[in-house]
């Protein structure tokens, strides 16, 4: 089914998340959308799938014009998605969550549904069992019962958005494997991803979006730097780091262990001097947000030490970490980080070293201030957190850090921002850097990674996969193994 | 003026005044007279002139426990709890104090301290524990602090039936009267205790600073409007919960002392007078503003000081002026959401016309 | 003690488990439907007010026309109305549920009082009994179960259809849907606040078909503030019963049990029969307090059985609006 988008516009406040995109998918292809995070990819599928309306624009479906009021327009129209978290009911059965919002009788029958499922699954290779809980199921198999489900609904559009985030290497190759043999049988696939390898892997055509703009199309395969440059405007250099004399011990991990589930049992070892930068790559959910809580306290270790700035801190409250100037920024800005409804002022002051019982609001307006203008945040000292943008909310959290800091550890400290801001977080975090911070990062974003770490550390299902020198890797390398595969890194894993 | 401003403000004063003069035409009355008797019965007809001293005092030993629960729940609001065992908190209040007007020989101004002391502490415990079953056990404060204010409902009942029962017949009307040497000191004629009126007015003010000019206050607001941010910035969440739940509590025992020692002068199965749920209405009309509570919670005393007198001269059920408590509420809060609805609306649409 | 067996033992008298089935009725309708409010995502903290409204709309409707039948729907409007401002003011208007329930609870108390004034002490109007023929007479089901009316029959079918409906139909599991993750509902093209209105106002009509099966058949006639603190037991029984209509049903039935064993044991302690009647009220709310402790499920987690039985998660999103964009 050829599938066109006519000059699409769909803005959230000020935000323009979609500024005029045209496409055209073909019938029977892998067509890939490719850009960075918040390139507007996202929105664009949720315009297509009915999940948002737009502003303006035209969707013509085989020739047709169609309106999409709302999903159930679109599932009716033959378009089917895959959010990037699949929409499922964790706690309902497999059964039950293939069932939900498809047409038909009054009365359920589950028997009848699950015999319809078992064919799908035996046809594509999957295997559940219909009355577990899709709590229970990995990120993989939801996806695969989510893909099922659409095609059984009759979806001759299939739209994934960032599938291989959260899934396994095996998961992958076998989901690459379906939507080949999808495409194969006519239908027109749509593949979202801000990873050019796995577009290249997979697609007959790509599409690259760039703030909400579509920056170009090439057909595949085509040279990784054609791409590189349409993403990014330039191919990227390493710039050079520069030197900064690695001091003491900030950080020091000796063989921890948790409890299963979260990572893996093999025993973790690392330390991190003073003026040291640590990159943590790895799909999301391999156990990195988990190790960045060990290094701060938020969870005691089942065995082995934390030691910080010489000092063992194993099993102590968060807060002695806290004290000893460790600071832990999630990735939920607004969520764990900043407090909605109080102003920047109140966050300096709960953030800040007087702890006097009464609050000098006179001296503390004044202090926020100075901070508001040394961090060129946009905002007054009464502005709210959540009135903030994203990038000016990342700069308030970086104002509210204390000043003699030990270790930072942060979650994507450039995620969803403007390339300006993305660039002064660095420029700050650099800063720190040379004060003496230790820094551990995790990010996605694989040339931020690269650019700013002395060493990489990468993540796959639980456990250290490879521990790489930044200045001696390359995109490719750290790519292989967040995918699981080792280059004779087991020996590195072990290390 | 924007419009919505206007709507909010004129919207539930109309639908008050709408559906007020709707329910009395329908009850067959001039409209006029129960406000005048409401006003007649609370602090006189002309106010505050001539005869009325007796009943404005009355009416500010209503106002002050209403006052002190409003205190508490401002706290308790702040840092994100319902605390609906606020009832339970005042009872419990008042049955610390009766123990020790009935127990404790001491001289007048000692045992009256003693007596807030106690009722202070067993709110105090009532709403901590409501607090403890939230933070340890994971128990929802709405329901944790509505089943301890049915066990402290039912330990009054037993209290007044059995152990404590009236010399001669056990009944439900109450126990003996506390000896004369327990109760808050008043001024001539009428139950107006000047110290429980200077305790509330400390009390709101307390609560004013707590949160216009204090770190503990703010640290309160940040753990109730988020409390994994207020967590990782260093703040024990635990504790500061507990300590909303023990400041409420307490705010709220001392009310129940003084309903206890200052204007029941016994223990009564209703003693809580209903007040720590008319507190939350009073809380959530004054916006969680202490400067708000004051005035608002006058008004609610003066209902409920004066609402009786509408079925004795009109033949009107004195819930009337509960009745209209919960209007104005509802319609204010109703109002409000519906300004910032239509501001949502408009900032939809001009960003919509800005970049379309 | 010989005194407390006594008075457990008459809990097994064929009357007793009769009367309390009998009385069970307008908590039945009540609990199903807060059940398929909050199922749905809304919480009705109202229940206890816009119970006790509807019980006066009921009995007053019923008095004056002499047709006890209309008591019915003019009880179900009044739940329905009062669940339906809830559903707009947190829907359209983003207001916080608990706060617009807790006001409506106690609008609607002093509405009851205030209106039903006049009405305190008039002749109840009741449903009249009717006994199945044929089923009445099988011992022992029979009178427990049989030889009640139509609206303690139609408190079972209301279980049953409650039950049915959520577990064994596409739009019982929709329903589940919305409360549990709007945004995967509205993903599968589910219209999500406008079921939300619906089930809301379904659930507020079995509320308020409850406050009139209380005022015309379980207790009848109009007092002061008759249901008082019931809707505090609904609310805590749809918790207790994890959200399940069964599970639910048999809540209902041990509060039943729980309220007659305390009234048998008044003439064993006559001392205490001013308390005796509520102590019921604290010891359903204890029990759920215990049957939520986290502490509890945590010890339970090692005895999958009685995890299974004890078990009670809420609907993921119960208690906040959806908004789509």
């Amino acid at each position: 089914m050829s599938l066109e988008l006519r000059e699409i516009h769909k803005h959230f406040g000020p935000v323009r998340a979609n500024d005029g995109i045209t496409l055209t998918v073909e019938t029977g292809t892998l067509h890939g959308l490719l850009g960075e995070n918040g390139a507007g990819k996202s929105t664009l599928m949720k315009v297509l799938s009915g999940f948002h309306s737009a502003d303006s624009g035209e969707i013509v479906l085989d020739g047709k014009q169609i309106k999409l009021a709302s999903p159930h327009d679109a599932i009716a129209a033959g378009i089917g998605m895959l959010h990037q978290d699949p929409l499922v009911f964790l706690p309902f059965s497999v059964i039950d969550n293939f069932v939900l919002g498809s047409p038909g009788a009054w009365r359920l029958d589950r028997r009848a549904a699950e015999i319809e499922l078992n064919e799908l699954c035996e046809r594509y290779g999957f295997n559940f069992d219909a009355h577990t809980p899709v709590r229970l199921l990995t990120v993989g198999e939801r996806q695969q019962l989510e893909i099922v489900r659409l095609l059984w609904l009759g979806a001759r559009v299939l739209i994934l958005d960032e599938p291989t985030t959260g899934i396994s290497a095996d998961q992958r190759s076998k989901l690459f494997a379906t939507l080949k043999a999808l495409a194969a049988e006519g239908m027109s696939v749509i593949f979202v991803s801000h990873k050019l390898e796995e577009v290249a892997d997979l697609c007959q055509r790509v599409t690259v979006m760039t703030r909400g703009k579509v920056v170009g199309e090439a057909e595949l395969p085509t040279p990784p730097e054609r791409l590189v440059e349409m993403m990014f405007g330039q191919v990227i250099e390493i710039q050079d780091r520069s030197d900064v004399g690695l001091g003491v011990s900030h950080l020091e991990l000796d063989s921890i262990q948790t409890a299963s589930g979260l990572l893996s049992e093999e025993p973790i070892s690392l330390d991190v001097k003073s003026g040291e930068v640590i990159g943590i790559a790895g799909m999301e959910g391999s156990g990195q947000d988990t190790f960045l809580r060990l290094c701060c306290g938020m969870r005691a270790p089942m065995k082995g030490t934390v030691a910080i700035t010489g000092d063992d801190l194993t099993g102590k409250h968060y807060r002695e970490f806290l004290n000893a100037n460790v600071k832990y920024l999630p990735a939920g800005r607004l969520e764990e980080g900043l407090i909605e409804g109080l102003t920047i002022t109140e966050h300096f002051v709960l953030t800040g070293q007087d702890t006097s019982f009464i609050i000098d609001w006179g001296a503390a307006r004044k202090r926020a201030k100075e901070l508001i203008d040394d961090y060129g945040i946009k905002g007054t000292e009464n502005s709210t957190a959540e009135s903030l943008s994203g990038g000016n909310q990342q700069r308030l959290l970086l104002a509210m850090l204390s000043e003699d800091l030990k270790v930072l550890l942060m979650e994507h400290p450039t995620r969803g921002l403007d390339i300006e801001s993305a660039d002064w977080v660095w420029e700050q975090l650099l800063a720190r850097r040379q004060e003496g911070t230790a820094i551990v990062f995790a990010s996605a974003d694989l040339d931020e990674l690269l650019r700013y770490s002395d060493r990489i550390l990468v993540f796959f299902s639980g456990r250290i996969i490879g521990e790489l020198d930044a200045a001696a890797t390359n995109v490719d390398e750290i790519g292989l193994l967040i995918g699981g595969r080792s280059l004779g890194a087991e020996a590195a894993a072990s290390s | 003026m924007n419009r919505a401003r206007i709507t909010t403000l004129a919207l539930p004063i109309l639908v008050v005044l709408g559906s007020v003069v709707v329910l009395l035409i329908l009850a067959g009355t001039n409209p006029w007279d129960p406000i005048r008797i409401i006003v007649e019965g609370s602090i006189g007809w002309p106010p505050f002139e001539g005869g009325s001293a007796r009943k404005v005092g009355d009416t500010f030993m209503v106002w002050v426990p209403i006052a002190l629960a409003s205190a508490g729940l401002i706290v308790t609001f702040n840092a994100g709890m319902w605390n609906i065992g606020i009832e339970g908190q005042i009872i419990m209040g008042a049955i610390a104090a009766a123990l020790v007007a009935r127990e404790v020989s001491a001289p007048r101004p000692l045992l009256i301290l003693l007596a807030i002391l106690a009722g202070a502490a067993g709110g105090m415990l009532w709403g901590l524990l409501v607090g403890v079953l939230r933070t340890a056990g994971g128990v929802n404060e709405i329901f944790g602090g509505l089943g301890l204010d049915f066990v402290a409902l039912s330990i009054t009942t037993y209290l007044i039936i059995g152990p404590w029962a009236r010399s001669g017949v056990a009944s439900t009307s109450g126990t003996n009267p506390f000896p004369d040497n327990a109760l808050l000191p008043s001024l001539g004629g009428s139950k107006l205790s000047p110290l429980a009126v200077a305790i509330a007015v400390l009390a709101l003010l307390g609560v004013w600073t707590l949160f216009r000019g204090t770190l503990y206050g703010l640290k309160l607001k940040a753990v109730g409007r988020n409390r994994s941010s207020a967590f990782l910035m260093g703040i024990p969440t635990n504790r500061y919960l507990l300590g909303a739940f023990a400041i409420c509590g307490a705010l709220a025992g001392i009310a129940g002392t003084s309903q206890a020692l200052g204007l029941h002068f016994k223990l009564i199965p209703a003693i809580s007078g209903n007040f720590g749920f008319l507190a939350i209405l009073v809380v959530l009309l004054a916006r969680f503003q202490p400067i708000w509570v004051a005035p608002i919670s006058f008004f609610f005393a003066m209902v409920a000081v004066g609402g009786p007198g509408l079925s004795l001269r009109l033949g009107l059920h004195g819930s009337l002026g509960g009745v209209l408590q919960g209007v104005l509420v509802l319609s204010a809060m109703l109002g409000l959401g519906w300004a910032a609805y239509l501001t949502r609306r408009r900032a939809m649409t001009e960003s919509g016309v800005s970049s379309g | 003690m010989s005194g407390f067996f006594t008075a457990f033992l008459e809990m097994f008298d064929t009357a007793t488990i009769s009367s309390i089935v009998a009385g069970a009725s307008a908590l039945m309708f009540a609990t199903m439907g807060e059940t398929i409010s909050e199922k749905a995502g809304v919480i009705n903290l109202s229940v206890d007010g816009s119970m006790m409204l509807a019980a006066l709309a009921g009995f007053v409707i019923a008095f004056e026309t002499d047709v006890v039948w209309l008591g019915f729907p003019a009880a179900a409007a009044v739940g329905m109305a009062v669940a339906l401002l809830i559903a707009f003011s947190n829907i359209k208007l983003g207001l916080n549920q608990i706060a617009v329930g807790f006001v409506l609870f106690a609008l609607s108390t002093e509405l009851s009082r205030f209106l039903g004034n006049s009405y305190v002490g008039r002749p109840p109007v009741g449903v009249p009994a009717w006994d199945i023929p044929g089923l009445s007479s099988i011992p022992f089901f029979g009178p427990v179960l049989f030889d009640h009316n139509l609206v303690v029959y139609l408190s079972y079918l209301t279980v049953i259809a409650t039950y049915l409906l959520m577990y064994r139909t596409r739009k019982g599991l929709e329903m589940q849907g919305i409360g549990e993750r709007p945004e995967a509902a509205h993903a599968r093209g589910i219209p999500v606040n406008k079921l939300r209105y619906f089930y809301t106002a379904l659930g507020g009509a079995l509320i308020g078909i409850g406050g009139a099966a209380f005022s015309l058949d379980v207790k009848l006639g109009w007092s002061d503030r008759p249901t008082r603190n019931l809707g505090w037991i609904v609310l805590a029984i749809v918790i207790f019963g994890g959200w399940h209509p069964l599970r639910a049903a048999i809540g209902v039935l041990l509060f039943g049990a729980l309220q007659a064993f305390a009234i048998n044991l008044i003439p064993e302690f006559p001392s205490l029969s001013q308390v005796l009647p509520s102590i019921p009220f604290p010891a359903m709310i204890l029990a759920l307090v215990v049957v939520n402790w986290k502490a509890l499920l945590k010890w339970l987690d090692r005895y999958p059985f009685l995890r299974a039985i004890l078990r009670s998660d809420p609907p993921t999103a119960i208690g906040t609006a959806f908004e789509v964009d």
